[in-house]
């Protein structure tokens, strides 16, 4: 990986945020496009958040984010509001799939002293550090297995598959 | 070097070497199934991949179970495109009706012991009760297997779960499931196999283990496997066309935890909204008074779950004024089933709303929507805010037995505090 520092806004949500909170399933049936879909992300449980989420904002949550279903929408719609990166403190397994083959960071590090708007600047390097721009407080991320890496550096599966023609 | 548990055999099998846990493992994929909610968006993975036609479609199975039938011109027109798609590729494909792709792949003896199953659905996790491997994928997931016959899986670490003694009469296999959310938690068992072994496992049969299958990716777990046994060989025969030949966990292989259960002291449980680890004994439960009663999916849509629900139905009476009865089998076997067996007839005839064979009912895409404010207590296996179609409806998860019984009494109940009628 090319090392990289990113200054950003933190978007905080809690533990267990399912994918259906991310967007709900009923929004698949009128479109699949993320620039679409964009516009209704958390609206169950966040209604205010579609219009006031800025490109480049990180999604910050607790345990188990993107539990529940599979779609990839959870992940595409997110990546339609213009958000590269997720930190949490543990994903849902399809949720961190969906990730990597869509080219959203998932990080796993301790998010809990990271609050709603909080700057934060991350230097993804060989190791990936958290910083808190309020309080100067720093994390260390959990390291992206090699081969994923390829994959999200890559931009996702469809790039990476396109250059390999194979896993 | 320390042995190996039953997901990295199956998963060293599938790639071709060694793999323990932790290891990215590239494997080649036995069977990849796909649906009406996942296959649009990897058809359009697949063209951008430059893919144009598909690596073995004997190997794919496409299930039109998510939006059955169409509730809009625009899945219907989602549909055609994966009709036509699946014709092109020469994909087998299980349309509107066939019922739910999990129990479609598990009825036609796709799964097996030994194989490497996907499923773009979450619940794909169901297979694993045949002693395979198997896990939800995504839909890049899906096109990328489509183009590769491969996908990457993250070999994951175990919990070794004993089964000992039998559960007491009016405790089911979902009660299990929901014991087990509440002690590990919505994300207790994250990235991990839970791994079943012991003794109290003769007392469940394949079906049953279907339920827990199906239920374990509710406890964050990437799935849950079961051994190859006489109630797997059972379920299997006549169904697999290959030779079974099941594999097991080496004694000294390394597992994260380990877990005891004795089944003699379980009880029923609800799940209570909105989350499936929120669990409460149905005892504990207190007065909630319900709308709607929902058997079936691809948890409780068997005949057996049926069979259990009808039981209640035939000693206590019918469902209370007021209350919804909701009907959908896991799919056109199970429903012929019932048919069969005169137990549709008798679903019927109690004023049961009889819904298509698929997943509609269950999250919302199609099928029975509550009400505002509706309690609704279900067979199925989330009761997220929102998952049924409406987020203000409160889903609560149970038994086919419980279901039954709070749909008689018109709030949630035990068949034990009813009257016979």
């Amino acid at each position: 990986m090319t090392s990289l520092s990113i200054k950003a806004t933190a978007r905080r949500f809690g533990d267990d945020i399912n994918t259906d909170y991310i967007i709900s399933s009923r929004r698949k049936r009128e479109s699949l496009d993320p620039a679409v879909l964009k516009d209704y992300l958390f609206e169950t449980i966040a209604p205010e958040f579609a219009a006031s989420v800025r490109a480049g904002d990180i999604l910050v949550a607790g345990k188990n984010f993107g539990c529940g279903s599979a779609m990839e929408v959870a992940a595409t719609a997110v990546i339609g509001a213009g958000i590269r990166i997720v930190l949490a403190q543990s994903f849902a397994r399809t949720y961190f799939r969906n990730a990597v083959n869509n080219g959203l960071y998932p990080i796993e590090c301790d998010t809990s002293r990271i609050a709603e708007g909080c700057a934060l600047q991350i230097d993804m390097g060989p190791r990936i550090l958290v910083h808190s721009a309020l309080d100067g407080h720093e994390v260390e991320a959990a390291p992206i297995p090699h081969d994923i890496l390829k994959i999200l550096d890559a931009g996702g599966l469809v790039p990476y598959l396109r250059a390999h023609s194979t896993l | 070097m320390s042995g190996k548990t039953l997901s990295e055999k199956l998963l060293s099998l599938s790639s071709g070497r060694s793999v323990k846990a932790g290891d990215i493992a590239i494997c080649e994929v036995d069977c990849a199934m796909g649906t009406d909610g996942s296959i649009p968006m990897a058809m359009d993975y697949f063209a951008a991949m430059g893919a144009s036609r598909v690596h073995s479609p004997h190997k794919l199975l496409f299930a039109l179970d998510h939006y059955a039938p169409a509730p809009s011109p625009k899945a219907a027109m989602l549909q055609a495109r994966i009709r036509r798609f699946a014709r092109e590729q020469g994909i087998p494909l299980f349309d509107i009706g066939e019922g739910i792709g999990h129990q479609i792949v598990v009825e036609q003896g796709l799964a097996a012991p030994g194989r490497l199953l996907v499923g773009a659905d979450s619940h794909a996790v169901t297979y694993r009760a045949a002693n395979c491997f198997a896990t939800g994928i995504g839909s890049s997931d899906l096109a990328g297997v489509m183009m590769t016959g491969k996908v990457w899986l993250k070999v994951p670490e175990s919990i070794r779960i004993t089964l000992h003694g039998e559960m007491p009469p009016g405790v089911y296999p979902k009660d299990l499931a929901l014991h087990l959310a509440k002690l590990l938690g919505a994300d207790g068992a994250a990235y991990q196999t839970l791994e079943f072994h012991g003794e109290g496992l003769d007392t469940l049969d394949f079906e049953d283990r279907l339920v827990l299958a199906n239920l374990s990716v509710e406890m964050g777990a990437k799935n849950a496997v079961f051994p190859f046994d006489a109630a797997c060989m059972r379920y299997l025969d006549g169904r697999v066309a290959v030779p079974l030949e099941g594999l097991s966990a080496d004694a000294d292989a390394i597992y994260t935890r380990t877990l005891d259960i004795d089944l003699t002291t379980l009880c029923p449980y609800v799940a209570l909204p909105h989350n499936v680890d929120n669990v409460a004994r149905l005892d504990e439960v207190g007065d909630v008074p319900i709308q709607m009663a929902c058997l079936g999916t691809c948890t409780g849509g068997r005949a057996k779950d049926f069979r259990q629900a009808l039981a209640v139905f035939r000693q206590f009476g019918r469902p209370a004024a007021g209350v919804q009865l909701v009907v959908t089998p896991a799919s056109r076997e199970a429903m012929h089933e019932l048919a069969l067996g005169g137990e549709l007839a008798e679903l019927i005839e109690l004023g049961a709303i009889i819904v298509t064979p698929g997943c509609g009912a269950c999250c919302g895409t199609a099928g029975a929507i509550p009400e505002d404010d509706a309690n609704v207590i279900s067979t199925a296996n989330r009761n997220f805010k929102g998952r049924m179609g409406n987020p203000s409806a409160n889903i609560f998860l149970a038994s086919p037995e419980v279901c039954a019984a709070s749909a008689i009494a018109g709030r949630i109940a035990s068949p034990q505090t009813l009257s016979r009628r």
